[in-house]
């Protein structure tokens, strides 16, 4: 137990970041040393360069989207704090936790958790996701498997199915509405994140 | 009415029935009394005695004159009474599924065991001793694999492979839990004197326990089909079913080799022997299971030639693989339900879909027969006094521990998989999981080849097996749906498929396993990933043709559903109507069944439109396309004008389908071909309709490709179209258009047939239609090079489109349906839709003055 606090005490904040993202202590040291395992050279923040470097996110087809989320628009690092609230998206929604009227809306919501999906399709954040936008990630998970014009048939034809004021365009409510079905938190948490 | 044709039924039935009853007696007469013949009974077990008694019967007697009939029931005694048995359970089912609000609250299996029990009873009335139940042999190599078979063929894999780990827990530990349970609480109270005096001892209750352990799949389905509940829940109730009996089987057998062995003689050594040979027939059964759907896989790759027979590769070698597991006195049940598992991705990426289409049918013909069978069977053999053996003490007590230990091993091993669990599974769905214990023909069957030296209490065992099963598979089948509802347990949602679901899915799980390689964390996403990768790499070279692997992308095929799907109601819609007119109704299309369209129709569209432009200018060299182009703005927006159109447009289509559409040169020859059923295809004929396509595609595209875009080279006409604005055509309200418009006139009777005299002539004047505006600014402002050649080709179908106006007021187009809304190409022409939308009031004309010249 000692060992845990003395890590625990080296995080600067690490209350107002367990409050902030939910986590439990063992989670945060977890993430902390894999933190300092990224971050190779101990400068206490990440860069894109040491997210690529890791092996299997490179074979990931939107790899680089995914690694962009880290980062917030015009900052080329990532430090602790704002990588374990990225990672917090992705904490199951428990049920047992009681819920305080007036706390903020978790990191781990639902319209977060779609949130953060719908910026990676949303790449230049004009709040729309257009039919170039869908198209590049659609052939990036696609891949070979189909020809560029089924590609843009299917990408027509997804853009129709969410498209409710016909913007040629699916704007984030759009992309909710469209996804009201899908259980986000399940298909949006890790398991080893509980 | 509806009382008479029950009756009816009823009274075949009966018919059919006192038919193989009476055959029974014949029988009987015959063959030695006590001989038990089973209804189903097997080829190999009879053949001997019905030869024996056919050559008996009129081999061996002289004959003085020619017989011209000669009553041979013995050459056909066994098959005969087979299929009469099949015919009469099949008419059970008819019977109880003649009125559905009596399925609505009994299960169809509770009403299949009844049924049973008055047949039973009949027989029991004929012959004073029963000549038909269901015997071991029959129910484990005729009935069960089929039914397992087609359970596991039909297994929502993904599911069942995500949830593996909670229900091997539960089939494994679950049944062993229940297995030895019950076996060692029976023997308690039976040391405790709550028996009486049985001669039974600690094995052969453990034996007893083993076989009463397993839940039956045949049961569970037959129930939980009926009350939907949501998916997870389902897939642990019927994988653990399945799975269990494997292990049930499993169980049985060690045991029933210990009873044998006798106490004294077991030591540890055997002990280790029997758990060791458990995990060995266990994962053996399943790696044969999955060696035979390697093979199948395999042998599908290469089966084109024989497509009439491709399916029934999949039941033989399936059914073999039931065997050779059997053989090897591996677990037979397992083999075949990892053997389904694990082909039914292949095999139905390898095969036609028609071959698919038909192994799925036939298997579950086959599957729900025999399991009407094995209920109908299980009622019968009931009543049987022989086998009653009362003793009220062992049938409650066995009643209660298995209702009571079945819910303790559920919750307790759903606590300890809930701490590890990303959904844990909530007490609702508990209850019923433990609440769907069903023991079934299984425990029956197991029970039935218990060997009556070893056990002496065999019937007593037999007895009370057959209760638990009524108990279970009516009282709690019964129940089962109040229950859920009662409870509110979460149903299965119906969630139509979406593409946005699907690619959203996709997406999910590629953020989920990037997630976790930062995490450095090797998750259950990880797991998945790469046995994708593997499966990519290797087991699809290995297992799947290499164009069926081209088109397994799951976003691609709930692409290709979804078209077929629309492709269906348009040609329903289109049906309802009456005519072909639909296919005209370009916009409505969604965008892969308007390329298909705009692909046929590519080479006999310009045709008609040369011709058109030849009558009108005196021109031939106005390209092709451009013409085409023109047409669509020759939409009418009159709707009076287009009330007296419909019978000529339907004429003219008609006349134009006829001219332009390919007319198939060998007519279907009436041959009959054993392995063949095609409709007599000519390759030349083939080839030529390709060609033509083919043509007409390649010229489409170059247009596009080359950002030659047909509405360019309109502009180039406007002159030519000034100068005939002036005659007014584009505003004359009379003229008609060559094919447009048909969609909606349908509905007008008034078009008298004295008009169609009328206009009939006047389409060969040539028509140019009249401007709807809201086209025609995208045609001149549309060149959109990213528009695939078949959009392009989509606008000059749109020639034909009605306009927004009426297209709104067609009282069956489906509008409501997202999905089949009008293409946009780009956002102006979104723009101009909503014009189009908006110039329901006749104000459009002049809008744009200028555009509206660009017509023929």
């Amino acid at each position: 137990m000692g060992s845990t606090n003395s890590t625990l005490l080296k995080i600067p904040n690490v209350e107002v970041l367990m409050q902030e993202t939910g986590f439990s202590p063992a989670h945060i040291i977890r993430l902390h040393d894999r933190f300092k395992a990224l971050d190779k050279e101990g400068r206490g923040y990440l860069c894109p360069q040491d997210f690529g470097a890791i092996k299997e996110l490179a074979m990931n087809p939107i790899g680089d989207r995914i690694i962009g989320a880290f980062f917030s628009p015009g900052k080329e690092t990532v430090d602790f704090h704002a990588f374990v609230k990225i990672l917090a998206h992705f904490r199951p929604v428990d049920k047992d936790r009681p819920k305080e009227p007036n706390s903020p809306e978790p990191i781990n919501s639902r319209s977060n958790k779609l949130k953060f999906a719908f910026q990676l399709y949303d790449q230049d954040k004009d709040g729309k996701i257009s039919r170039d936008e869908l198209l590049k990630v659609l052939r990036a998970m696609l891949g070979m498997q189909v020809t560029e014009e089924q590609l843009e048939s299917i990408a027509d034809r997804t853009i129709q199915e969410a498209d409710l004021d016909r913007d040629d365009a699916i704007s984030f409510e759009e992309f909710r509405k469209s996804l009201e079905k899908v259980n986000i938190d399940h298909k949006m948490s890790i398991r080893f994140l509980r | 009415m509806a009382f008479l044709r029950q009756f009816t039924l009823i009274l075949a039935l009966l018919v059919v029935f006192s038919t193989s009853c009476r055959a029974a007696t014949l029988e009987v007469d015959s063959v030695e009394k006590g001989h038990n013949l089973s209804s189903k009974s097997s080829a190999t077990e009879d053949t001997s005695t019905s030869t024996n008694d056919s050559t008996g019967g009129h081999g061996t007697s002289t004959i003085s004159t020619l017989p011209i009939v000669i009553w041979k029931w013995h050459h056909v005694e066994t098959p005969y009474l087979v299929a009469l048995w099949i015919l009469t359970c099949w008419l059970c089912k008819l019977v109880v599924e003649l009125n559905h609000n009596v399925t609505n609250v009994f299960p169809e299996s509770g009403l299949l065991i009844i049924l049973g029990f008055i047949l039973g009873g009949i027989v029991w009335g004929a012959d004073k001793v029963q000549t038909f139940r269901l015997i071991p042999v029959n129910f484990f190599y005729y009935l069960l694999p089929q039914i397992v078979l087609d359970a596991s063929y039909c297994m929502p894999n993904k599911l069942f492979f995500s949830n593996l780990g909670a229900i091997l827990v539960h089939a494994v530990i679950g049944t062993c839990w229940n297995a030895g349970t019950v076996g060692i609480a029976l023997w308690a109270c039976y040391e405790g004197g709550a028996m009486g005096n049985l001669n039974i001892g600690c094995l052969q209750f453990l034996l007893f326990g083993a076989l009463m352990s397993a839940v039956d799949p045949v049961a569970v389905i037959a129930v939980f089909e009926e009350v939907h509940v949501n998916e997870v829940l389902y897939i642990l109730v019927f994988g653990e079913s399945l799975l269990n009996d494997g292990v049930t089987v499993v169980l049985y057998n060690v045991f029933d080799a210990f009873v044998s062995l006798g106490g004294p003689k077991i030591n540890a050594a055997e002990i280790i022997k029997g758990i060791v040979s458990f995990f060995v027939v266990a994962f053996g059964g399943s790696f044969l299971g999955v060696v035979f759907a390697v093979l199948i896989s395999m042998l599908t790759r290469i089966t084109k030639n024989i497509q009439v027979i491709e399916a029934g590769f999949i039941i033989v070698l399936g059914y073999l693989s039931y065997l050779t597991a059997e053989m090897l006195s591996l677990s037979a049940i397992l083999s075949i339900t990892f053997c389904g598992v694990c082909c039914q991705k292949y095999i139905n990426a390898n095969m036609d879909e028609k071959s698919v289409t038909t192994l799925r049918y036939t298997l579950k013909m086959m599957a729900n027969g025999s399991e009407t069978m094995i209920f109908v069977f299980l009622g019968l053999s009931a009543i049987d006094k022989n086998i009653w053996v009362w003793n009220t003490g062992f049938i409650l007590l066995t009643l209660l521990f298995v209702v009571l230990f079945r819910f303790i091993g559920v919750f307790t091993l759903n606590w300890i998989l809930n701490r590890s669990r990303l959904i844990p599974i909530d007490y609702v769905d508990q209850f019923v999981m433990g609440y769907g214990g069903l023991r079934g023909a299984v425990a029956y069957g197991l029970a039935a080849t218990l060997d009556e030296k070893k056990i002496p209490e065999k019937n007593l065992m037999l007895g009370t097996t057959l209760i638990v099963v009524y108990f279970t598979v009516i009282l709690q089948g019964i129940t089962m749906k109040p229950l859920v509802q009662w409870l509110k347990v979460k149903k299965a949602s119906q969630s139509d498929l979406t593409l946005n679901g699907k690619m959203n899915n996709r997406a999910f799980e590629h953020i989920l396993t990037a997630m976790e390689d930062i995490c450095g964390r090797m998750g259950d996403n990880w797991w998945t990933r790469h046995w994708n990768y593997f499966e990519d790499k290797y087991v699809c070279w290995l297992l799947m043709k290499s164009n069926a692997r081209k088109h397994k992308d799951p976003i691609f095929g709930a692409f290709h559903k979804l078209n077929l799907e629309d492709a269906k109601t348009y040609v329903t819609e289109g049906e309802r109507k009456g005519s072909l007119a639909f296919i005209r109704n370009f916009d409505n299309a969604s965008v892969d069944f308007k390329k298909k369209l705009a692909l046929e129709y590519a080479d006999l569209m310009p045709d008609i439109m040369a011709d058109m432009s030849e009558y009108d200018f005196g021109i031939d060299n106005v390209p092709v396309n451009s013409v085409m182009k023109n047409q669509i703005p020759s939409v009418s927006l009159d709707m009076y004008e287009q009330d007296r159109k419909g019978m000529p447009d339907e004429l003219s289509a008609h006349h134009l389908l006829d001219q332009h559409l390919y007319k198939s040169r060998s007519h279907n020859r009436p041959t009959y071909s054993r392995s063949h059923y095609n409709t007599t295809e000519n390759p030349d004929e083939m080839q030529e309709i390709f060609q033509r396509t083919m043509r007409s595609r390649l010229e489409s595209f170059k247009s596009a490709k080359m950002g030659v875009n047909p509405a360019k080279k309109l502009s180039k006409h406007p002159k030519k179209d000034s100068t005939h604005k002036p005659n007014g055509k584009p505003a004359d309200p009379h003229r008609t258009h060559p094919y447009g418009d048909e969609d909606f006139e349908f509905s007008a009777d008034s078009a008298s047939s004295s008009e169609i005299a009328g206009h009939f002539p006047r389409r060969s004047t040539p028509g140019s239609g009249v401007d709807n505006p809201s086209f025609i600014p995208e045609m001149d402002t549309s060149p959109p090079m990213r528009n695939p050649p078949w959009q392009t080709e989509t606008g000059n179908n749109a020639a034909v489109a009605p306009s927004q106006r009426a297209q709104g007021r067609l009282p069956w187009t489906p509008t409501n349906l997202r999905h089949v809304e009008p293409p946009r190409m780009n956002t102006h022409s979104t723009d101009t839709f909503v014009m189009g939308d908006a110039s329901v009031n006749e104000e459009a004309p002049e809008r744009k003055p200028g555009t509206n010249q660009t017509k023929l």
